[in-house]
């Protein structure tokens, strides 16, 4: 299958943060990243919480400051918001005073994009997303995972060339979750945006992603880079492959190796 | 389609009485109850006046209750809009400014433990006997509940929410029209309710300090005279025009945020 490449190509070099907490005390969050992410790319990060993972999203984002090292997102380096890049977090954050739609396109109304063509582009999203009939609604009326497709849709109307989402099901339930990992990798296949996924479960990361980007605890390091051959579009099926299986298997070490996990 | 109509209205009523059935029912047995206490204790008039006898003075005094009716409507509707008018933006800039927030907020916080009624006479002292100092009243003891719930509101966006619109490249005003000032309305509307209420009380006691007009200064005057049914009469206007005060309150909010009914709704 071959797409238009939207995607843009990701840097970072030596990347580090330390943040201040309010006693005053320093807290490195990350330190020594290099990673590149090809355009078009899908890179999963996984973790356990506090590795920094959400925070090296922020990063990439532009909306915090590097304490050293660079970031290049596209050809440019990263000094403030980065306008090409669409973001989902944990909790959807819609805004509960706009319908579905308004929702779609508040990025065209701030970026001060077109309307009109933006307008017919939020619409095949929500349809792409079954929500076709839930556009005059508002959010209070969708339930969990409803609402989580509607901010997918939100970040995707500005054709964002990067996909930067911070545990995006982590609040859904477990089927409803599976359902949005086949949603998302369809969205993917068309787009082929460049994709950081962040997540804490290792299945869902080596499902969805090209490469999967192993954290150690904090401050937050690069332990491991898996690359994924399974072929896609991936599904139910995927999931009792062999090379998915030892995949999850070699996260898993890891992170054994680190006692973030441990048996007895 | 009589026979159809019919029962849709039988229904309609029905729900009118469970909900307000009870509410209603409690005033009839109250009424009943003081009526009858009246009578079969022949309570003098000057103490307590029966139901009857309250709206009979509402009746042939319609005219002296409307016009002072109208003057303390005037001190609270003038006396509210000065705490939105100067509270709100008030409540911005304490979002806003961490100087402001640092100064001004203590100062406010601490001018809010001074009881607002012991305020009256030295504002009846500077401003005069018109309506002036009631109006200041009632917007000294509506302002702080307007302020706080505009600030509480205002702070309320979660920080994702931020981002989010930091990230489309929004300006600080595009943040506050788009997301702040929108995520603080039920909040608002809120303190407005809560405001509307403090501004009748501030406007009433006002007049109990001086003046030549209003309810209050009616209620004043029936005292002195032993005219306790005015008194009453006087009563009852200062609640109507209460109630009907604070559902205009709630009859904006409901037509600002149509949205938040429904998130209320779906709570139930």
């Amino acid at each position: 299958m071959v797409a238009a490449e939207s995607g843009v190509q990701i840097g970072l070099r030596s990347v580090s943060k330390r943040y201040m907490t309010a006693s005053g005390d320093a807290v490195d969050a990350l330190a020594d990243i290099d990673l590149d992410i090809m355009a078009g790319e899908f890179v999963a990060i996984v973790g356990p919480s506090g590795c920094g993972k959400s925070t090296l999203m922020m990063l990439v984002s532009g909306l915090i400051p590097v304490t050293t090292g660079a970031i290049t997102v596209g050809d440019a380096p990263v000094k403030g918001a980065v306008s090409k890049a669409g973001i989902v977090f944990q909790r959807d954050v819609l805004l509960d005073w706009r319908t579905v739609l308004g929702n779609v396109m508040l990025p065209v109304e701030i970026k001060k994009l077109d309307r009109e063509t933006h307008l017919k582009k939020a619409r095949d999203l929500l349809r792409s997303v079954g929500l076709a009939e839930f556009e005059e609604k508002y959010p209070a009326e969708l339930s969990g995972g409803m609402r989580q497709r509607v901010a997918i849709c939100r970040a995707l109307v500005q054709d964002p060339g990067l996909l930067l989402m911070d545990e995006p099901f982590g609040a859904l339930d477990a089927l409803t979750r599976e359902q949005m990992n086949l949603d998302l990798q369809r969205i993917w296949l068309r787009d082929r945006n460049t994709v950081m996924f962040i997540t804490h479960s290792i299945e869902e990361a080596v499902l969805l992603a090209d490469r999967v980007v192993v954290m150690t605890s904090r401050p937050g390091r690069i332990a491991d880079i898996l690359t994924v051959d399974l072929p896609r579009p991936r599904g139910a099926q995927t999931r009792s492959e062999k090379s998915f299986v030892d995949c999850v298997e070699r996260i898993r070490r890891h992170f054994m190796a680190l006692g973030i996990l441990s048996e007895t | 389609m009589a026979m159809a109509a019919a029962p849709a209205k039988v229904g309609r009523f029905r729900t009118w009485l469970v909900n307000s059935g009870p509410v209603l029912g409690i005033f009839i047995v109250i009424f009943l109850l003081w009526e009858l206490c009246c009578r079969l204790f022949d309570v003098p008039d000057f103490i307590l006046p029966s139901p009857l006898e309250i709206i009979d003075k509402m009746t042939t005094s319609w005219w002296l209750l409307l016009v002072n009716g109208l003057v303390t409507a005037q001190e609270i509707v003038l006396g509210f809009g000065m705490s939105v008018a100067i509270g709100i933006p008030l409540a911005v800039l304490v979002v806003y400014s961490r100087t402001f927030e640092r100064v001004a907020f203590p100062f406010m916080v601490s001018l809010q433990t001074i009881p607002k009624v012991a305020l009256a006479p030295i504002l009846v002292m500077w401003l005069g006997y018109g309506i002036l100092p009631k109006v200041m009243v009632a917007f000294l003891i509506s302002f702080f509940p307007i302020v706080i719930a505009a600030v509480v509101g205002m702070r309320s966006a979660e920080k994702e929410m931020i981002y989010l619109v930091q990230s489309m490249g929004a300006s600080e005003l595009t943040t506050f029209l788009k997301i702040r000032l929108p995520r603080a309305l039920p909040s608002i509307f809120g303190g407005l309710k809560i405001g509307m209420g403090q501004a009748v009380v501030g406007a009433t006691v006002g007049e109990f300090i001086a003046a030549e007009h209003g309810l209050g200064y009616l209620q004043l005057i029936s005292q002195v005279r032993l005219d306790t049914a005015l008194l009453f009469a006087a009563v009852v206007v200062l609640s109507l025009l209460g109630v009907l005060l604070f559902n205009m309150v709630a009859w904006a909010e409901r037509l600002a945020l149509p949205w938040n009914r429904l998130r209320t709704e779906m709570i139930e």
